[in-house]
């Protein structure tokens, strides 16, 4: 196993007193599986996401990832699984603007001590980003971005990849593509993905759909 | 009677002049005062009475250059005592100024020269005779030999004089009345000098002959209250008879005059209030006020009846106290020439 | 439609309170240091001119004695009557000896009119003065009188401090100066056919109106000094405002389009925001005036005793709330917003409608734009080179101060990416690599603070190296010319003679103070006889000197000139100079004389006395070996009062005491535009870290703990500070010299040899360090609290 995770809740400070987003979510990963994360647009998706991926802390339950417990990390701690065991794509902001794009996507494997020069530049190829290496973030497309996320994360080579709606912001055609793109890179590495999306479409594309409502998993 | 009695009366204190020249005609504040009948004593009497209040040496001249030009001079030093005494250093309470001009038909030159008693800077000596301010100086062996000098930033003259005929006293034998209410002073004139001499002007030296009047004056309480100023002249006809006169405005619209009848040979006869008249017939702008420049001068007594005319209409003396002052030629009903003052016109 | 576009804008500012604050205070900061400066200036230019309207001094030509310092009141009287309008002057001290007043005697009847309370004399209430004769005096000095007079003193507000006028006769009865007299005033306006002076009176010399030794002249080094730091302060100022307003022009970007596109016309939006911009420079100058009062304030006092221990003209220490002042100093914020705020308007003006609403990277100078500057700073430095090689005069070496100071500024930040650029390809760790890029990538938004920074460490060392250059030299000069242990000072002929009978020992140098004022190659100087013994020729250190120097001097070969007149005649060493009536010497040393303004010439003793025999010197240096002895045997045996008797350290204590003063003043504006600079540090740092959210939260989100951000958030203001003061050694010391070599003999006539001074750079490169990290360790705290939840934002919100 994976993911294990268990009782988790989580609330926002609200105008009156705390307002859940999470009441009681359980969920389970195995290594190398697939999982679509739907719900309606507030239902607290991107929180999980968050909760898993070490980059907030929840009020209670327990997230045990590859055998660390999250909820019991600290911030150091927390980080250190980010940097090591998690690869993350948010839908837009993930690069680092003073960085270019060889550098961005090499960042967090450095910081993991993982990097492989020729794997990244293999990564880089299947991204079809060989041109843009030497770019600056803001020189490039919004799809352009989202593959030199994509590229980073798997460069890390983590236990999991969180994807919060990689492709919101792009076109149909493109958003297939950098699915594609990703589903195989990710099937190479043996990592499993956790994705967020709208798009039933894509949703059908991962082995597993699980649906956030009012705080829970159906 | 000239500007000096203004000047006089201007430098008093400002309280003093609050209260009205009533008020100071009134308060003599140890100061002696002219009395009638009057006992000179020559040559002391040329010399200053620092127990007085105001006095004066005050000498005009009619003079003519090479080419017949018309020319006036004016020369007065002046004292003004703010105590009956002297004393010797800066204290002195004689306080001396001089005015200088030289009038000519189409300029008009003016300046004046300030000091303080008591350091030598100015005054005046009777034997010999000595008035002196600055390098300005008017000096002889006697008062009848004179030689003037005074020297402004534009000007110079350098004249000699020398009488041709007596002392003449005004008024009394020297005691001029200057009021209905009996305000006096001492007065005497040597209005018989002949001239001769140079002019320097910023166009050049000029050299000059013609005739001068001095007048002596020195009293404590001059004006009376209600009196606003004053048109003084002093002719000489051609005829050899000179004619001084007065006519002092008061503030109802009405005059006092007074003058003196000088035949060639020096006997005076008075001339009480009314008997003597001017009256202004033209008037010309002049620094900002219409001053009358042209004037019937009449003596009834003698058959005189003149029209008296400005050399320069624009005669301005503008110094600290400004007021009117140039040569006058007669030109109509008798001929000579003369000199003019006007003081109080707004 | 106003009301909407005014609260929309205003909205901004409720939302971001710190960029508001920025911004008022570094305005205020720019006006306080600017109007403190100036009300300084203005208090102390406001006393000269009292003093030059009460004395008639540089209005009017004036007759000074030849010799000492009395004219008799008959060369007066005589001048008059031979047609020489002058007026007489009487001046003198009274009072307690440290409560000295200057008093001054005028005749009203025959000063040029317009000369102090007393020129209106004569034409109104003289008698009334006459009777009173009255003292004028400001309500400071009059208390200084109380007691001491018995006429009535008119206080009048005008009058120069520590100066009272009277009547001449009251003054030469206070003075003791019985028919005699100070000086002569010449009026403007003069009778025609006046003969010469010589032949009224040859003792007599004519000083033209506004001459040499002019206090005004003088004392417009130091204040042009006390301008530069002004203006420094100011730029450093509107720094940080154009900053400010950059930022916020920047952020504004969406709203403006949103409102452009609900329909408010441009130049509507340009007019309210212009407005709003004027109310804010208002408020911030007003501040700023306040506390310019406040510094002016505490500055006044020290800068007044500076100038008068320097240069002996009197400054009110009380400041007065001049309209002028403040006025300027709401004008200047006003200005100085206008200048920072133009750019940006422009931009504004100029912005497509639909122009993308997103905040380009803050200030993003890049490109052709960062060349553009780096090229415009070397044509500055260039041109700074040119003024140095050839310029001439005060003006240009405040140009060159100027071209060099905003060249160098100019350059720092394309210096500084280099810099970084280099230290990004060396890094080998990953975080090391980033930290640099992103040092990297902010410095546009760090470099007007950054040369702020530079600027004020510049002033900074070049000031202090200066100051420091100028005591050392100074005490240096002291030790030399103050050799003599005990200065006496005698009080007739007589008692002289008696005097050196009385120390006379072979084995004691005995040292008079001989000297004239005169005129030298066309300059009012002084010329000094000097007892050329062991004393001069070991002590004094010569800038430039024949061989034997001494020894021709002695023999009444040669003379020795001071530093100030050989520069202002162009003399050296070599060249003849003519003293007196025809006698010329070659010049055989120059002598640095420091803190004097005049001219000086120095030429054996009895060539001294052969040229001016009535000259008695009644001031002696003794050297002694045992002061203490031979003081208390001069006032035993010889009979000679205490207080004629100083011993050198006395001296020594009161001149060193005076540039003190100097120092104090130098360093309190060193410490205020270094306390701005740091300021400018603080806020950009604050304003850039809401900024900087979206560049460190991919970082955070990778890995790096909130931590070590914040710990690296510091290493970079230390790592900029430190790069700054490396940059800023060079232009200080560049500063330094220009001060030294070229201003100062500008203004002064000397130049002072520059001395090192290493510790103290070290201590204010550690200030500046310690100011850049209590400046970074806000920003850097915050970050590092910063709520996961602000951070994951980032990623999840449409900005
Ligand atoms: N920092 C925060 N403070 C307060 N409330 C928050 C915060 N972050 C999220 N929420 C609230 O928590 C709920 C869940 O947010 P979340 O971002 O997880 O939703 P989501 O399912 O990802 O929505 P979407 O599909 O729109 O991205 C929302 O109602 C949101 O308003
Ligand atoms: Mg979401």
């Amino acid at each position: 196993m994976l993911l294990s995770v268990k009782a988790l809740a989580k609330s926002y400070p609200g105008a009156d007193g705390p307002v859940p987003v999470l009441r009681h979510v359980d969920l389970a990963m195995q290594a190398g599986e697939t999982l679509a994360l739907t719900g309606e647009s507030g239902s607290g998706k991107s929180t999980i996401l968050h909760l898993v991926g070490g980059l907030d802390t929840a009020d209670s339950g327990e997230i045990l990832l590859d055998g660390h417990d999250m909820t019991r990390l600290d911030d150091k701690g927390r980080a250190a699984m980010r940097r090591d065991a998690v690869g993350i794509v948010f839908q837009q902001f993930n690069l680092i603007p003073s960085l270019d794009v060889a550098a961005n996507i090499a960042f967090q494997a450095r910081l993991a001590g993982r990097y492989d020069p020729h794997a990244t530049q293999d990564l880089a190829e299947a991204l079809g980003l060989t041109a843009q290496m030497a770019k600056y973030p803001e020189q490039l497309s919004g799809g352009q971005q989202q593959r030199v996320a994509i590229a980073r994360a798997l460069a890390v080579r983590p236990r999991i990849i969180l994807a919060d709606e990689p492709t919101g912001n792009l076109d149909e055609t493109t958003a297939e593509d950098v699915l594609d793109q990703m589903l195989a890179l990710v099937a190479g590495t043996g990592a499993a993905l956790m994705m967020v999306t709208h798009s039933r479409g894509l949703a059908a594309r991962m082995e597993r759909q699980v649906h956030l409502r009012q705080g829970t998993l159906e | 009677m000239n500007v000096k009695i203004l000047i006089t009366f201007l430098l008093l204190p400002v309280c003093a002049v609050a209260q009205g020249f009533a008020g100071l005609g009134t308060q003599a504040e140890g100061f002696a005062m002219p009395a009638p009948a009057p006992q000179f004593d020559f040559p002391a009497d040329h010399g200053a009475h620092p127990d007085y209040r105001i006095e004066w040496w005050y000498l005009t001249a009619n003079m003519t250059g090479p080419d017949g030009t018309p020319y006036g001079l004016q020369w007065t030093l002046f004292r003004s005592a703010l105590a009956p005494e002297t004393t010797e250093g800066w204290d002195s309470p004689q306080i001396w100024f001089g005015h200088a001009a030289v009038t000519t038909p189409e300029a008009h030159f003016a300046t004046e020269r300030y000091a303080r008693g008591g350091i030598g800077q100015a005054g005046v000596q009777a034997d010999p005779f000595t008035a002196w301010i600055d390098e300005w100086q008017l000096a002889g062996t006697g008062i009848d030999r004179l030689r003037l000098t005074a020297s402004g930033p534009d000007f110079a003259y350098d004249v000699a004089l020398e009488a041709q005929g007596p002392l003449v006293f005004h008024g009394d034998g020297g005691y001029s009345v200057k009021s209905a209410q009996g305000q006096a002073s001492y007065y005497y004139s040597q209005p018989f000098f002949e001239l001769a001499g140079t002019i320097t002007l910023p166009t050049g030296k000029v050299d000059v002959t013609g005739t001068a009047w001095l007048d002596r004056e020195w009293s404590s309480q001059p004006l009376a209250a209600d009196q606003t100023g004053w048109d003084w002249f002093s002719l000489s006809f051609d005829t050899g008879n000179k004619l001084m006169g007065f006519r002092l405005r008061q503030s109802d619209g009405s005059y006092y005059t007074s003058g003196t009848w000088i035949t060639p040979d020096g006997h005076t006869t008075a001339l009480p209030d009314g008997s003597f008249d001017a009256e202004p017939l033209a008037t010309t702008a002049v620094a900002g006020r219409d001053i009358p420049t042209r004037w019937r001068v009449q003596v009834p007594s003698r058959d005189v009846d003149t029209i008296v005319e400005a050399v320069n209409p624009q005669s301005w003396m503008d110094l600290s106290v400004p007021y009117w002052e140039g040569p006058v030629r007669m030109v109509g009903g008798a001929s000579g020439v003369g000199y003019l003052e006007m003081t109080g016109y707004e | 439609m106003m009301r909407t576009g005014l609260s929309a804008l205003w909205s901004h500012w409720r939302r971001n309170p710190l960029q508001l604050f920025t911004l008022v205070a570094g305005l205020a900061l720019a006006t306080a240091l600017w109007s403190g400066v100036q009300a300084v200036n203005a208090e102390a230019r406001a006393s000269y001119d009292a003093a030059a309207a009460t004395l008639g001094d540089g209005q009017y030509d004036q007759l000074l004695p030849e010799r000492g310092d009395l004219i008799a009141q008959k060369t007066f009287i005589a001048l008059r009557r031979a047609g020489w309008l002058v007026g007489p002057v009487v001046e003198g001290r009274i009072g307690a000896p440290d409560n000295r007043v200057r008093l001054v005697g005028l005749d009203p009847l025959t000063t040029p009119s317009g000369l102090g309370p007393l020129g209106d004399a004569a034409t109104t209430g003289l008698p009334d003065y006459l009777e009173q004769l009255p003292v004028y005096a400001n309500a400071a000095t009059a208390a200084k009188l109380e007691g001491l007079l018995n006429t009535p003193v008119v206080i009048d507000a005008d009058i120069a401090p520590d100066t009272a006028i009277t009547d001449i006769s009251v003054a030469q009865r206070l003075l003791g100066m019985d028919v005699q007299l100070s000086r002569l005033i010449v009026a403007p306006v003069q009778p025609i056919g006046r003969p010469p002076l010589a032949e009224i009176a040859p003792d007599l010399i004519r000083r033209p109106a506004q001459g040499g030794g002019d206090v005004g002249r003088l004392t417009d080094s130091f204040h042009l000094n006390l301008t530069a730091f002004g203006l420094l302060s100011f730029a450093v100022g509107i720094f940080i405002v154009h900053g400010a307003i950059g930022l916020v022009f920047e952020q504004r970007r969406g709203m403006v389009r949103t409102l452009r596109a609900l329909g408010m016309p441009l130049n509507r939006l340009i007019v309210l925001m212009a407005a709003e911009l004027l109310a804010l420079a208002l408020l911030g100058g007003v501040v700023g005036v306040l506390l310019g009062y406040l510094i002016a304030a505490s500055l006044l006092p020290d800068v007044a005793a500076t100038i008068e221990g320097l240069y002996g003209a009197q400054v009110s220490g009380t400041l007065q709330l001049r309209p002028a002042w403040w006025l300027s100093g709401l004008a200047i914020s006003v200005l100085g917003t206008g200048l920072a705020a133009a750019g940006a308007l422009v931009g504004i003006a100029r912005m497509p409608l639909l122009a993308s609403a997103k905040p380009r990277a803050w200030a993003t100078a890049r490109g052709t734009a960062r060349r553009l500057q780096a090229m415009g700073s070397l044509a500055l430095l260039a041109v700074a080179g040119l003024l140095a090689l050839a310029g001439e005069g005060l003006i240009m070496g405040f140009g060159l101060l100027g071209c060099l100071l905003i060249g160098a500024a100019l350059l720092l930040p394309p210096v500084l990416d280099r810099v970084l650029a280099g230290a990004q390809r060396l890094a080998t760790n990953v975080t090391a690599q980033w930290f640099w890029a992103d040092t990297r990538q902010q410095l546009p938004g760090l470099s007007l603070a950054l040369m702020a920074l530079l600027l004020a460490m510049a002033a900074n060392i070049g000031v202090s190296t200066m100051v420091s250059s100028f005591r050392l030299t100074f005490t240096g000069f002291l030790d030399q010319r103050l050799a003599s242990e005990l200065y006496v000072t005698t009080e007739s002929a007589a008692q002289t003679a008696a005097f050196e009978a009385f120390v006379a020992d072979p084995a004691r140098e005995t040292l008079p103070l001989l000297s004239v004022d005169t005129t030298l190659a066309d300059l009012p100087a002084e010329l000094y006889g000097a007892r050329i013994g062991a004393t001069y020729r070991e002590n004094w250190v010569l800038l430039a000197q024949a061989p034997d120097v001494w020894t021709r001097v002695a023999e009444q070969q040669a003379l020795i000139v001071n530093e100030q007149l050989a520069r202002r005649a162009g003399l050296w060493v070599g060249d003849d100079l003519t003293i007196g009536t025809g006698l010329a010497l070659p010049i055989a040393g120059i002598v640095g004389d420091y803190g004097n303004p005049i001219g000086q010439a120095i030429v054996a003793e009895p060539l001294f006395r052969d040229l001016y025999p009535e000259v008695e010197a009644l001031s002696f240096g003794v050297r002694s070996e045992t002061p203490q002895a031979l003081r208390e045997s001069l006032i035993e045996e010889f009979g000679l009062p205490a207080q004629n008797i100083t011993d050198q350290a006395q001296i020594k204590a009161f001149s060193l005491s005076v540039f003190e003063r100097t120092f104090t003043v130098t360093a309190a504006l060193n410490v205020l535009t270094l306390a701005v600079a740091a300021f400018a540090i603080f806020m950009s740092l604050l304003t850039l870290a809401t900024m900087r959210l979206p560049q460190l939260a991919p970082a955070w989100a990778l890995g790096l703990t909130r931590r070590r951000l914040g710990q690296l958030e510091l290493v970079r203001a230390v790592v900029l500070a430190a790069l700054t003061a490396l940059c800023a050694l060079p232009l200080g010391l560049a500063l330094a010299w220009v001060l030294l070599a070229v201003v100062n003999v500008e203004a002064f006539g000397w130049r002072l040899p520059m001395f090192l001074f290493p510790l103290d750079y070290l201590t204010l490169a550690l200030f500046a360090l310690v100011a850049a990290v209590i400046a970074a360790t806000l920003p850097a705290r915050r970050l590092a609290r910063t709520p996961p939840s602000d951070l994951l934002k980032v990623f999840a919100n449409e900005r």
